[in-house]
């Protein structure tokens, strides 16, 4: 480990949240991802960056897209690729999260990628083990390869993130795309709003540094990007709105709201989406959308930040484990 | 400033109150004058309003040194529909209503369906529309079914011309779905009207609780019951911002929980009804099951503390709680009986005995039920002003009666002034120019 290797352009093991990333640090991961891009386009999409490495997808969580995305990522990168998810871990047995990073430890991978239901797991993991650990979403807290994607989506398309206004809609109160997102676009010099009823925009939501609206109308006012999030209605203990019909009618993007942002403003949806209830089928699948280039970028995305935290990895050179 | 209304083109007929004493809730002044109506509007008010400066065509009346006022505005009066005919009907409640100088009732959602969807709400302004004599606006469940567990849909029950939100008869029980309500209406600027009774506390309660509870061997209700809730709604009034309104205020600490909210700046408002401002516990005498209601009757010291907030304007608004009660739910052991009264046909008659017994000045006596409901709801009624809706009233303050049960108009006949001597009578009621009550 003494020789000489040079600099790592990405200077962390882990990738936990947005939070912790420089402007610096988010610009290399989306020009890595910009690369990224290419390489899946092509016939041949194999890499070698990755070959002999072992990824872990450890997912407490459902997950479709984000898992399959990850899987793909590391697949193309040449790493070999386990998914582990919660109905089939010993979790469902008992096992403390503690324990379960322990075993996993235990068989050496190089990068571990969890979602959990609980804000702060990824972190008590990553605490425990010797590999790189990437965060795929835990509880309301950080989805940070999401809005990297997102963040590259907007820049592939609007040729900048720097001035742009961004109006994110809907059940932020729930949502860790919602905070990772605006922690990178004020990073990178957007303009953020939120748009949603009191019920679902959290206490204190300004001191994040957002506009909050309560009105789409207002809130979509010279918007250049409208990033709808979905209703998680799974978590709704309590009844945070009335009636789907009722939210639709307020805050789901339909043609008609869409009008009220900039004509050449751009939907986002971070999927999956629930048609007729926070957006409409007309704009969802409109030629204003997106959604579908979003989950493109989720593959190339992915694939920079294993690159990028494939540089910190101990035995780099090819050595034993320290 | 009549010459010009010989056109033909107007097709509706001045109507003119004159020779009358004129009482404006919102200046506090009286005077001699009359009213001119064109179109359902106030035209013009004042001394200059009399018969011989009136065009030929117009109707007069000569209300003969009447008091003139605003109509009143009930805002919290059971009518029926849907579900409970047999308990009261729109025409009976409106007839009702217009016998007492009622012109805009605010009907509660506690019917069957209750007014938690849209439909429902149309369909009573239609039902009001077709059968109605005085104007009726639903306020809407707060929470769907009354259930208080979750949120109904304030804006679409908005859209579809519901003025305000409650929980009726009923508190919302849980904090944080009151908080979350709150804050809800407060996003479409919606009012909440809230019934004080922490359930728990109140537990089997049927009067309030004090030596007579004890006397008379009934369990009583706190008066913590209500100061609890209040306190705890004023807290989330607080946090969220959103407009409030306690429906009925029955005690002296609640009163001062109200005043102290309002020299804070905070968003509330309050009632109490014209039971607790002229009635107290001792009045339940023998058991009598008209006056069993909720929140109960209270201590005189307290109806005393409630007249005074309301001469302070602590108190806004006064309201009728009219409540039809069948026989069979009343005619029953104390405890087991309903709680409610009428109310919308003898309110004026009742509160005009605290202006006779000195307590408070006719024209804030009118504004708590004319011009503070309107300004609370936004309506632009309520007011003795050029321009505004012609909602009025003709009324004799100090003529005398006894009130008679089967005389009144309301389906159900549960008035707790049964055979009860009033001071001060309705003459005349106009809604939107139009009368629908002479005497």
């Amino acid at each position: 480990m003494s020789e000489y290797r040079p600099a790592p352009r990405f200077p962390h093991r882990h990738l936990l949240g947005i939070e912790a990333l420089s402007a610096k640090d988010i610009v290399t991961l989306l020009d890595m991802a910009e690369e990224a891009v290419g390489i899946s386009r092509q016939v041949e999409k194999m890499r070698a960056t990755l070959r002999g490495r072992t990824l872990i997808n450890l997912f407490f969580e459902a997950s479709t897209r984000t898992q399959s995305s990850f899987e793909l990522a590391g697949k193309r990168l040449g790493a070999d690729v386990m998914n582990m998810s919660v109905s089939t871990s010993s979790v469902k047995k008992g096992e403390t999260l503690i324990d379960t990073a322990m075993t996993l430890n235990a068989m050496h991978p190089d990068i571990i990628v969890v979602r959990h239901a609980q804000a702060g797991a990824v972190h008590l993991l990553a605490r425990k083990v010797d590999c790189s650990v990437v965060n795929a979403g835990d509880g309301a807290h950080e989805h940070p390869t999401q809005a990297l994607l997102d963040a590259l989506t907007i820049r592939r398309n609007k040729g900048r993130i720097e001035g742009l206004t961004v109006a994110i809609c809907g059940d932020i109160f729930h949502s860790r795309v919602a905070r990772s997102n605006i922690l990178l676009l004020s990073r990178l010099g957007a303009r953020v709003r939120v748009i949603g009823p009191s019920t679902l925009l959290p206490e204190n939501m300004a001191r994040l540094g957002v506009e909050i609206h309560r009105d789409m109308k207002t809130g979509l006012a010279g918007a250049d990007i409208v990033m709808m999030l979905r209703l998680q209605r799974e978590r709704m203990v309590g009844g945070f709105i009335p009636s789907s019909r009722e939210y639709f009618r307020f805050f789901g993007l339909d043609s008609e709201k869409l009008s009220y942002a900039k004509e050449d403003a751009l939907v986002m949806h971070p999927g999956p989406m629930n048609r007729g209830v926070e957006i409409d089928s007309t704009v969802a699948d409109g030629p204003q959308s997106l959604i579908r280039e979003q989950v493109e970028m989720g593959v190339a995305v992915r694939m920079a930040v294993l690159d990028a935290l494939a540089q910190h990895l101990p035995n780099a050179t090819g050595g034993e484990r320290p | 400033m009549t010459t010009t209304l010989a056109s033909p083109a107007i097709a509706h007929q001045p109507v003119a109150l004159v020779n009358g004493r004129l009482v404006d809730p919102q200046t506090q002044k009286e005077g001699k004058g009359g009213v001119l109506v064109i179109d359902g509007v106030i035209r013009d008010i004042g001394a200059g309003i009399s018969a011989a400066a009136l065009p030929s065509h117009a109707q007069i009346v000569d209300c003969a040194g009447d008091v003139i006022a605003p109509g009143l505005i009930d805002l919290c009066a059971f009518v029926g529909e849907p579900g409970a005919e047999y308990r009261e009907t729109i025409a009976t409640a409106s007839a009702a209503a217009a016998a007492g100088g009622v012109t805009t009732i605010i009907a509660r959602p506690d019917t069957n369906p209750p007014i938690d969807d849209p439909a429902v709400v149309d369909f009573l302004l239609r039902r009001a529309r077709d059968t109605g004599l005085v104007r009726l606006l639903p306020a809407a469940a707060l929470t769907k079914g009354l259930q208080g567990e979750e949120i109904a849909e304030v804006g679409l029950l908005l859209d579809a011309g519901a003025v305000a939100f409650t929980n009726a008869s009923t508190s919302v029980r849980n904090a944080r779905v009151m908080r979350r309500a709150l804050a809800y209406a407060k996003d479409f600027d919606a009012l909440v009207i809230h019934h004080l009774e922490d359930p728990d506390l109140a537990g089997q309660g049927v009067m309030n609780e004090g030596e007579l509870a004890l006397r008379l061997g009934l369990p009583g209700i706190p008066r913590e019951a209500e100061t609890i809730m209040l306190d705890r709604d004023i807290r989330l009034v607080t946090a969220t911002g959103a407009r409030y309104h306690a429906s009925i205020v029955s005690t002296k600490a609640s009163v001062d929980v109200i005043r102290q909210a309002k020299a804070a700046g905070l968003p509330v408002t309050c009632g109490t009804s014209i039971n607790h401002l002229t009635l107290n516990e001792n009045d339940i005498g023998d058991y009598r099951t008209f006056l069993k209601l909720a929140p109960p009757l209270r201590h005189e010291d307290d109806r005393r503390a409630l007249v005074e907030a309301l001469t302070e304007g602590v108190i806004d608004v006064i309201i009728s709680d009219h409540n039809p009660q069948d026989v069979e739910t009343k005619r029953l052991p104390f405890a087991e009986a309903e709680n409610g009264a009428i109310g919308l046909e003898t309110m004026l008659s009742a509160a005009m005995r605290l202006v006779h017994a000195g307590d408070i000045s006719l024209p804030r006596l009118l504004a708590a039920m004319t011009l503070r409901p309107a300004e609370i709801l936004r309506l632009p009624q309520g007011r003795l002003a050029v321009g505004a809706p012609a909602d009025l009233i003709r009324f004799d303050p100090d003529e005398p009666y006894v009130v008679d049960p089967a005389k009144l108009h309301s389906r159900s006949k549960n008035t707790p002034f049964d055979e009860a001597r009033m001071q001060g009578r309705v003459k005349l009621t106009m809604v939107a120019g139009e009368v629908v009550f002479r005497a």
